[in-house]
């Protein structure tokens, strides 16, 4: 592919969240977009992550965020041309202690007040929405509908494909070394292919970009650690429609529409060392969660075990905004394992604000000033 | 190639024929693991071991490289399916 030495946007990472903001952005008329991927497309957290879509959150931008997401995705196949795998079976919510089912019914009471039709079920109904689940040692359930799980490749490929019929150009296997600045304005990026000059640059890095972000001079605090998961061979379906999650617990399952079983959990001792290799204490762990909860998979096998990164923020959220001494560079990261199921809104709302328009969502609270501040949006529903 | 080859399913556990291969390769999916990532081709219970060599051998001849210098494509464990009540057992420390 031919290298052109400038372009109207740059998009640093061709992840999910880079390829909604690039396709966003080009919907939008914005003509010269180049997205740089020092890997192949959805190579990282993409990915590798748990491939869950929820509304079912404890704070009031995570809620808004999570239910404009749902409704993007329920009409994604239709707006880029290819099928995204969305599978609409819910988030059934297991609370094991009583003070963290009050949780989940006080973020219930916000949801519902925000247009979220989440709901308790009683063991039994949590029992017909998933027929081999074992929990009688929880406290309590709650389940939103309209939750589910879709495919991050496709999803990520389908953004791609769409922003490449509007013009977008892809680099893989080119990384970024360097963000250059003038006089406090973004002037462009240096890669390992050659540079780029440009007004607009966007560090959608993932696990990557506080990197990014210091080349330009702008100190955030995202730190990135590494989760483990697994995957079953495929068995027939009805074994776990709805993904199951619990905080306590530390588990989420869920059965993808081929019959596969995809199972993680939040890592003992936080590894923040950027390997992504994987341990026997993960698969043990994660196999003695499945067989507990699930106890008719004690016979299906375990075919892959992988990890990823989480890019996490102090308070969870993400950093979704401009820098304010670096104009013209914009962040988009810090989604704390959960980027791939904002990113249709995410995409959207910073294409919006690169374009000087306000964001039908507003995102002044994504600031990263809010951590300096102490200004903290903390999330407490994250596994 | 006849375009009958394009029936034969290469990948068995996801029943991917080389017609769909060939077609994503030709869209710029010219790595085992982007062909894999779109088509799920070396993710079922065989992880690979029946596809990848003709999958690898489909690349190099599209793309006009030695077969030598395809990337292979990540492995990743366990080296073979193990059922879940088997490793919740856990194993000797």
């Amino acid at each position: 592919m031919t290298w052109k030495r400038t372009a109207d946007v740059v998009v640093v990472g061709g992840g999910v969240q880079g390829c909604s903001i690039a396709y966003n952005l080009a919907k939008l008329g914005v003509k010269d977009i180049v997205v740089l991927e020092k890997g192949s497309i959805c190579s990282g957290s993409t990915g590798r992550c748990g491939a869950g879509i929820r509304a079912q959150w404890g704070t009031e931008m995570n809620c808004r965020f999570g239910l404009a997401s749902v409704e993007k995705f329920e009409q994604l196949h239709e707006e880029l041309g290819m099928d995204c795998g969305l599978n609409q079976s819910g988030y059934l919510m297991v609370a094991y202690k009583e003070s963290e089912f009050q949780q989940l019914q006080k973020s219930m009471k916000l949801q519902n007040s925000l247009g979220i039709d989440t709901r308790i079920v009683s063991y039994a109904e949590a029992r017909e929405i998933c027929p081999g689940l074992s929990a009688a040692d929880a406290v309590g359930f709650t389940f939103h509908n309209r939750d589910g799980h879709a495919d991050p490749f496709l999803t990520t490929f389908a953004y791609m494909e769409a922003a490449k019929r509007l013009g977008v150009t892809f680099h893989r296997f080119t990384e970024v070394t360097d963000v250059k600045t003038v006089g406090g304005k973004i002037a462009g990026v240096v890669t390992t292919k050659g540079d780029i000059d440009a007004p607009v640059v966007v560090d959608a890095a993932g696990g990557y970009s506080q990197f990014i972000a210091k080349m330009a001079g702008v100190d955030i605090p995202n730190f990135s650690e590494r989760h483990e998961i697994l995957i079953t061979e495929p068995v027939e379906a009805g074994v776990c429609p709805p993904m199951l999650m619990s905080f306590s617990g530390n588990y989420y399952i869920q059965q993808r529409p081929h019959g596969s079983i995809i199972g993680g959990c939040s890592p003992e001792g936080h590894p923040q060392d950027y390997e992504m290799g994987t341990s026997w204490d993960f698969l043990e762990m994660m196999s003695r969660t499945f067989v507990k909860l699930l106890p008719r998979t004690k016979g299906v096998r375990v075919v892959r075990q992988w990890s990823g990164l989480y890019n996490i923020t102090p308070d969870k959220q993400p950093v979704l905004c401009e820098a304010d001494n670096v104009r013209g560079f914009f962040l988009s990261c810090g989604y704390s394992g959960h980027g791939f199921m904002f990113a249709p809104i995410s995409g959207e709302l910073l294409a919006q604000k690169i374009l000087g328009q306000d964001p039908w969502i507003a995102i002044d609270q994504l600031h990263y000033s809010r951590f300096e501040r102490g200004d903290l949006l903390i999330e407490p529903a994250v596994v | 190639m006849s375009e009958k080859t394009n029936d034969i399913i290469i990948c068995r556990c996801e029943e991917i024929t080389l017609g769909e291969i060939r077609e994503w390769i030709a869209k710029g999916y010219e790595t085992f693991d982007e062909l894999k990532r779109v088509l799920r081709v070396g993710m079922g219970p065989c992880q690979g071991r029946g596809c990848r060599e003709m999958i690898l051998r489909e690349i190099a001849a599209k793309t006009g490289k030695p077969v030598a210098d395809i990337h292979p494509g990540t492995f990743r464990p366990p080296a073979k399916p193990v059922k879940l009540a088997v490793l919740a057992e856990g194993g000797d420390k």
